[in-house]
């Protein structure tokens, strides 16, 4: 039998470090769900998603049972319905959207994501029409999550999407605006978004993928904490290992869980992502590791020296303990979801600028994060700009998932609930971005992305 | 079903027994067991099978778990792989 020290390290991961599986996604493909009557499209969406996901939640918690992980949330992500809607004689995507919202419901599942659409290179019609019903979506579901891809390496920025996404997003806000604006909390701007992300709210499922699909998103920020405590003072070199060690052990715990959902689902296996994923909780927070490797506050300088380590060492740890690695895979750093990042920005220490940087070493990008409510469109867009830049410039994923929080200035809080958490209003710049963004048209592609 | 079980609880006379007594009643079948006491905390871990029960495995479970609340062991039984593989290459 194994030693009792390596057992017990085990349970205690689970039973005081919240170590857990964050997501069980099944990706399902809709294009079999194309119809010229949006009615029947919906209703084909409805009856898909149930069919193939009905036993999902069922065998979630059957796996959380047997092997004494929590399961936090099963998912399901769908072929970018803008895909799906555009042989719909009619602009009333919200219809689709509600078809995926009552069918996440029925499934009982957490979120359902994919109200998507990617206009990286520019934008077909069905694209526009998705766009434009995505604050009537988000006003008027729960469960749906919605990602628009504005940008890649290889395309460049599609600056006429990053304007008209500044305007969607004030937009979601004001439909949400009596939820605080939770709408934009469900809607992600991307560059290079994959096509396999366990996540919410990016979470779709990509055109090169099967006809259904397992991916998982393991978590443990609290676990790497944990480490860290036992090697203070120790060099870089320490720390890089100890959390090398760390991330393997929790993604082998993810490519167990992974191998048992495919097996037990009867779909095959995609992915197992190795983000470090934090929650509003006390003790499982990102922020504390980089302080646990001596900054005083979270976004102090030396952060993104930190977070660039961490990120690295996340990575290394997993990619052998996984057979396929995908999704975002880093460590995320959304400032309302992550207990240490809400505390730094009440503090002072933690900036949008500082976050941006810090978003250049990470994962993912400036994440649920709140701005006054008086934050034009233009500055949101510029904001998204900025963001997106340092995706295609790096030849990695960012995303902006901002909320401009209606009514809320500087020094208050928006509060969502659950695992969306607190959001603290942070300071934007107030100088004018306006004329910038009214340029449209595109900004090319960097050179490096001439690689064949 | 190999499933890897702990409990640990203050440390009195009669933990074991108890325990392995229930899993008896139970048709489980116990394969390996460690014992030790860390830092004044009795801590047991059991590798146990339980298919050689006529229960079903959330039968087992919920059994154990009422007995831990009855007695203040707090006990766990999980999967023998996710064990296997956290802690071998």
């Amino acid at each position: 039998m194994l030693n009792i020290s390596d057992i017990m390290q085990t349970v205690n991961m689970i039973d005081h470090q919240h170590l857990d599986i964050r997501t069980i996604t099944l990706g399902i493909s809709l294009y079999d769900c194309a119809d010229s009557n949006i009615h029947e499209c919906a209703r084909k969406v409805r009856e898909k998603v149930c069919r193939k996901a009905a036993n999902l939640v069922k065998v979630g918690e059957e796996i959380e049972r047997e092997y004494g992980i929590p399961i936090i949330n099963k998912r399901i992500s769908v072929t970018p319905i803008s895909q799906i809607a555009a042989s719909c004689e009619s602009d009333e995507y919200a219809i689709i959207g509600h078809a995926l919202d009552e069918a996440a419901n029925e499934c009982g599942v957490n979120f359902i994501g994919g109200y998507s659409a990617l206009v990286h290179k520019g934008f077909t019609e069905s694209d526009r029409r998705l766009i434009a019903s995505i604050p009537e979506t988000l006003a008027g579901t729960n469960l749906v999550c919605s990602s628009v891809n504005v940008a890649t390496t290889k395309a460049g920025i599609n600056m006429d999407a990053v304007a008209l996404m500044g305007r969607i997003i004030k937009a979601t806000a004001e439909m949400t605006a009596d939820k605080g604006g939770l709408g934009c909390a469900k809607l992600v701007v991307f560059a290079n978004a994959v096509e396999d992300n366990p996540f919410m709210a990016g979470a779709f499922h990509g055109a090169g993928e099967p006809e259904c699909v397992v991916n998982v998103g393991v978590s443990g920020p609290g676990v790497v904490w944990r480490a860290l405590q036992d090697v203070k003072g120790a060099s870089f070199d320490v720390v890089a290992e100890t959390v090398k060690r760390t991330a393997f052990r929790i993604t082998r715990m993810g490519q167990v869980v992974a191998n048992a959902a495919s097996e037990r689902l009867g779909v095959p296996f995609g992915i197992v992502d190795l983000s470090l994923a934090p929650t509003p909780a006390k003790g499982d927070s990102v922020a504390r590791i980089l302080e646990a490797m001596g900054l005083e506050v979270c976004g102090t300088h030396g952060t993104t020296a930190a977070l660039a380590l961490l990120n690295d060492a996340v990575k290394k740890g997993g990619v052998m303990a996984s057979g396929h690695v995908g999704g975002l895979s880093g460590a995320f750093i959304p400032v309302s979801e992550d207990e240490g990042m809400i505390e730094a920005v009440k503090s002072g220490a933690l900036s949008i600028e500082k976050l941006e940087a810090m978003t250049c070493v990470c994962s993912v990008g400036l994440d649920m994060i709140a701005v006054p409510g008086n934050t034009s469109a233009e500055t949101i867009s510029a904001i998204i700009a900025d963001e997106v830049a340092i995706g295609v410039v790096n030849n990695k994923t960012t995303a902006v998932r901002i909320i401009p929080a209606p009514w809320k200035n500087v020094g208050e809080s928006v509060e969502f609930g659950g695992l969306l958490g607190n959001a603290p209003v942070m300071r934007v710049n107030d100088a004018r971005s306006d004329e910038f963004v009214m340029r449209g048209g595109r900004i090319p592609a960097p050179i490096h992305s001439l690689r064949n | 079903m190999k499933a890897i079980m702990t409990v640990t609880a203050h440390d009195r006379v009669g933990i074991i027994a108890g325990v392995c007594s229930l899993l008896a009643e139970m048709g489980v079948n116990i394969l390996d067991l460690n014992q030790t006491v860390m830092e004044g905390i009795f801590t047991m871990t059991l590798l146990v099978d339980t298919s050689t029960s006529a229960h079903t495995f959330d039968e087992i479970r919920s059994a154990l778990i009422a007995r831990g609340e009855e007695e203040s062991l707090n006990i766990h039984i999980q999967r023998a792989d996710i064990f296997e593989a956290m802690h071998r290459v």
